[in-house]
């Protein structure tokens, strides 16, 4: 097993309220997947996400990658985590760097910047259709550009694991829809274990190769979806177009409505 | 080309034009303005329409100005103050952003300093001028001493809360590259206050004249501060006047100098 996490949960404290984010989540990752947690906002998603690449201890549970624990904290816990990889929401890349001195930051930060790995990784930037900007500032740059360079920070350090935290939701529609392509052919080109983030149904369809539902308040795993063999094998534009696609929608849709609808229908909800 | 271009060209030179003539307009009423006031002056304590005395007159500041030039007081006076103030800027300054820093990598510190700060920020800093005389001595350490405690701290809060203001999820990106606490620091949180820590340049430029100008009336030895105190003593305002010509040149000459590293280094966002 690639990533298991196990019987993860995590509260957050306030002067007033403590309020549970992620109630008693279980799930595994195989190697090479591309899933999908999925959910309305305060499913405790992000939260999740965050666990999982170090920024937050979980209050109970642990989490694995390759057998080596990433939570609870132990002494090769930082070394596993630094094969996960992080894509924000927005690009973040630093205006005060060129895109050269953003896409090297990992490996700055991690000390592995040799001759090699900046090689490496402005091969990578040119491969995804950005070459010549690398003495650009980021704000020279369209939106999506920024989030294809930020792609290319995270995958500079050659992560294992990489976490997409909604990324192509602050992107206009087209842009985001070649951006999902690009990503998803990268990241199988790479054989990249990857976790997406997202409350749009169809991003989740069109990219993953399972999906993780959520239910909020607090945030559990209510079900999960295995997309089909004639999807999954699709890049995202081509499998928005297949018959299965609306279908597929159609069952996750149901579900999230029944979720948003009926709190005690919850699987496990507390009585 | 075609004919729509080179209408657009043509359109393009004449909004140059324009604004080009549009600054040239201001840039002369500035010069009027400044001729007619020096003009209006000269008229008035010619005329005796004000005291001559008291407001003294272009011509006998400019008089006076060659003669204390041609003995060089003037210039040995001027240079005190200019090097005290100099001084007094760039210790209140660096001074102020490393408290700054001190307090980001402390947060516990900076809740313990917060009330400290607050008075010492609300007190006027100038009434420490006597204690700071006995302390350092009637010379020019407590008069950039004055240059700095008017500076310092203002630019420790200002500083301070930039760093506190940068955008979280830099350091989001940081940490999830396992940055340490340093590294956040040199490559998101120094950067990113930057902006911040060069305009506090710009204000702490009229903050240091400030302090020294006070610390030379006080210490009353050297310096303009010490002409102007004195001029006024010996009810000379053709000295006082001269005095407070030349600060107020030498301080916007200071303050453009910073506007200019301020255009240098903050042009990229």
């Amino acid at each position: 097993m690639f990533l298991s996490i196990d019987r993860l949960s995590h509260t957050y404290f306030t002067k007033t309220t403590a309020v549970t984010a992620l109630d008693d989540v279980s799930l595994s990752v195989e190697k090479g997947e591309f899933v999908s947690f999925l959910g309305p906002s305060g499913c405790g998603k992000t939260t999740l996400l965050s666990i999982i690449a170090g920024l937050i201890e979980p209050t109970e549970g642990s989490v694995r990658m390759e057998g080596r624990p990433l939570w609870p904290n132990g002494t090769d816990a930082p070394a596993a985590r630094r094969a996960v990889g992080y894509m924000l929401q927005q690009d973040c890349l630093f205006p005060w760097k060129t895109i050269e001195e953003n896409i090297l930051l990992g490996l700055k930060m991690t000390r592995t910047l040799t001759a090699q790995t900046k090689e490496r990784a402005l091969a990578l930037l040119a491969e995804i259709g950005l070459a010549g900007v690398e003495s650009y500032y980021p704000s020279q740059l369209s939106g999506g550009m920024r989030q294809r360079a930020a792609l290319v920070r995270t995958l500079a350090t050659d992560p294992k694991l990489l976490l997409l935290d909604e990324p192509f939701s602050a992107l206009d529609q087209q842009t985001k829809l070649k951006l999902e392509e690009l990503v998803w052919k990268t990241l199988k080109q790479y054989e990249k274990t990857a976790v997406l983030v997202t409350h749009d149904i169809e991003e989740a369809i069109a990219m993953s190769d399972r999906i993780f539902l959520f239910s909020p308040r607090p945030g559990r795993l209510a079900k999960t979806f295995v997309i089909p063999d004639d999807l999954r094998g699709r890049p995202p534009l081509a499998a928005r177009q297949h018959p299965a696609f609306s279908a597929l929608f159609q069952s996750i849709w149901k579900e999230m409505e029944a979720l948003e609808s009926d709190p005690s229908t919850y699987p496990g909800a507390a009585q | 080309m075609n004919p729509i271009h080179r209408r657009i060209q043509a359109l393009h030179n004449e909004y140059l034009a324009a604004l080009r003539k549009e600054q040239r307009v201001i840039r002369l009423w500035q010069a009027a303005l400044l001729v007619a006031f020096f003009a209006v002056w000269e008229a008035s304590s010619r005329f005796q329409w004000v005291d001559p005395l008291l407001f003294s007159s272009p011509s006998a500041i400019a008089k006076l100005f060659v003669e204390k030039m041609s003995d060089h007081s003037l210039l040995a006076h001027t240079w005190a103050t200019l090097f005290e103030t100099l001084l007094g800027f760039f210790i209140g300054t660096i001074g102020g952003a490393l408290l700054g820093a001190l307090l980001w990598w402390f947060p516990r510190l900076a809740k313990t300093l917060d009330p400290y700060l607050v008075v010492f920020n609300a007190m006027p800093k100038v009434a420490l001028g006597p204690i700071l005389i006995v302390a350092l001595g009637p010379g020019f350490t407590s008069i950039i001493a004055m240059g700095v405690v008017i500076s310092i701290i203002i630019t420790t809060i200002v500083v301070y809360s930039a760093f506190q203001e940068v955008d979280p999820n830099y350091l989001k990106v940081l940490r999830t590259f396992g940055a340490t606490r340093c590294q956040c620091f040199k490559e998101a949180v120094l950067p990113a206050s930057f902006p911040t820590i060069i305009s506090t340049l710009k204000v702490n430029v009229g903050l240091a004249w400030v302090g020294v100008i006070t610390g030379e009336f006080l210490v009353s030895k050297q310096g303009l501060g010490y002409l102007i105190i004195y001029g006024f003593q010996v009810f000379n305002f053709t000295l006082v006047l001269m005095s407070l010509l030349i600060v107020a040149l030498l301080s916007t000459v200071m303050y453009q100098l910073v506007a200019l590293i301020e255009k240098k280094w903050g042009s990229r966002r």
